[in-house]
């Protein structure tokens, strides 16, 4: 039975650690990893559209050497002749090494993996899980902050419908110590069972309103968009969306050494003025999302480099 | 007040939380049965105010995940000539297979006909049961 990542929980804490140490020296050393996929192949399966994650993982691929093949769109594929996600699976299994797969459908990675004879890595399943996201945030986190132990983390926007948002939360408290700063208008709080989990495992959190009162406290600033069609009226959200607007005005209050984190696409909640601050992380988030995708594929197919 | 008989044979699940009893009869796919059915409804009851009562009039095997499912407070006499010769324990099923369907849209049961419908119990206190897929809790 191969071994799958469906949801970011699959691996441990340890293991996690491992995964963020690979990940970091094939940052540090990419000429000893350059080879170490020859001959594989790697299978994108995406059913719905993708920018970041299929090119990061096909990336990914490449880098260790090795091949890439699928497709992008479920038109393109046979689901569009009604074929079931474990049939493609059982068909990828026979052509490529391991897969990645992105699908509308929340359970989608889940029926596939019980047929896929090879590691399948969920690569988004609708608003259900996107493991490889929290670990490029885990990532991100541990290599430009150090620890996560004790670290006051803001997550700030649309907390509601956000799957990024939830899966970092449910990561974050297997680390002691760390605080949660929830900042969304009241229509975009985060679900009740995700604070009713904090309070059951006795983890600190507040929900606020204001970005502006919040940011001076925070170490980490997990911005994500508020989207205008999640508002019931116009008005509401001309009220509210400069709240949640990043510029370099809000950045003046915030500490020195925060960072500043965003899943992408940005749209306009960070302002570009904000990019060439030091503490902006999200583009060097994207890389850490592909070098530790590299970690991921080597740790599935179980290649150690010496 | 209505009466209906005792059973020479069969079974009788008493306890059904008054509302539940269709809802019983409609998971255990009684309707396929060719046997006299009784379901009693608002049935007076000392411990419970009211409740529901099935009887059934041949011995048959129950799916007893399903009657959990309703309720754990259920209780199954088996009746063999008049008289109780069996009492059977319920639990909250840890699985339910085909049962109740996920009502999510975004869930891949709901392109997939062929997907088996399975709900695992959550962890902790509350009795909720989350669709094995999309993890979205069952709410009735």
């Amino acid at each position: 039975m191969p071994r799958h990542l469906l949801n970011p929980m699959d691996f441990s804490v340890e293991e996690l650690y491992k995964l963020m140490d690979l990940a970091g020296d094939i940052e540090r050393n990419p000429d000893k990893y350059a080879h170490a996929c020859d001959r594989k192949i790697l299978a994108t399966c995406f059913y719905e559209p993708s920018t970041r994650t299929r090119l990061s993982f096909e990336a990914a691929m490449y880098r260790l050497g090795g091949h890439v093949l699928g497709f992008s769109s479920a038109n393109s594929s046979s689901a569009a002749k009604g074929e079931s996600v474990s049939d493609t699976l059982r068909m990828i299994s026979c052509y490529a090494d391991i897969c990645a797969m992105r699908h509308p459908k929340e359970g989608a990675a889940f029926v596939g993996a019980q047929k896929a004879s090879i590691p399948l890595i969920n690569a988004g399943d609708g608003g259900h899980q996107h493991p490889t996201q929290t670990l490029t945030d885990l990532l991100t986190i541990h290599s430009l902050h150090g620890a996560f132990e004790g670290l006051t983390v803001g997550l700030c926007g649309d907390l509601k419908f956000g799957r990024t948002v939830h899966s970092l939360i449910n990561a974050l408290t297997r680390y002691e110590g760390v605080k949660f700063v929830l900042i969304s208008p009241p229509e975009l709080k985060v679900p009740s069972y995700i604070t009713e989990m904090l309070e059951q495992k006795g983890y600190e959190y507040k929900e606020v309103i204001s970005l502006d009162e919040a940011i001076p406290e925070l170490d980490i600033l997990y911005m994500t968009r508020v989207q205008k069609e999640r508002f019931f009226n116009e008005e509401d959200y001309v009220r509210m969306k400069d709240f949640y607007i990043l510029d370099k005005e809000k950045m003046s209050h915030a500490k020195p050494d925060m960072l500043v984190l965003h899943p992408l696409p940005r749209v306009n909640e960070i302002s570009v003025e904000v990019d060439d601050d030091p503490r902006a992380a999200y583009f060097q988030q994207a890389q850490y999302g592909m070098y530790i995708r590299m970690a991921l594929i080597l740790t599935l197919l179980g290649i150690e480099v010496e | 007040m209505l009466n209906i008989s005792g059973l020479d044979n069969g079974v009788v699940l008493d306890h059904i939380p008054a509302g539940k009893g269709m809802d019983l009869y409609k998971y255990l796919k009684l309707d396929e049965l060719d046997c006299q059915i009784a379901i009693i409804k608002n049935a007076d009851s000392a411990k419970m105010g009211k409740k529901d009562i099935i009887k059934i009039s041949t011995d048959i095997e129950l799916d007893l995940d399903v009657v959990g499912f309703i309720s754990h407070h259920i209780s199954i006499n088996v009746i063999k000539d008049g008289k109780i010769v069996e009492k059977k324990t319920i639990e909250h099923p840890k699985k339910l297979v085909n049962v109740i369907k996920c009502k999510n849209p975004r869930c891949i049961t709901s392109i997939e006909q062929e997907l088996p419908n399975i709900f695992t119990l959550s962890e902790g206190s509350g009795k909720t049961y989350r669709c094995l897929y999309c993890e979205e809790k069952y709410e009735g």
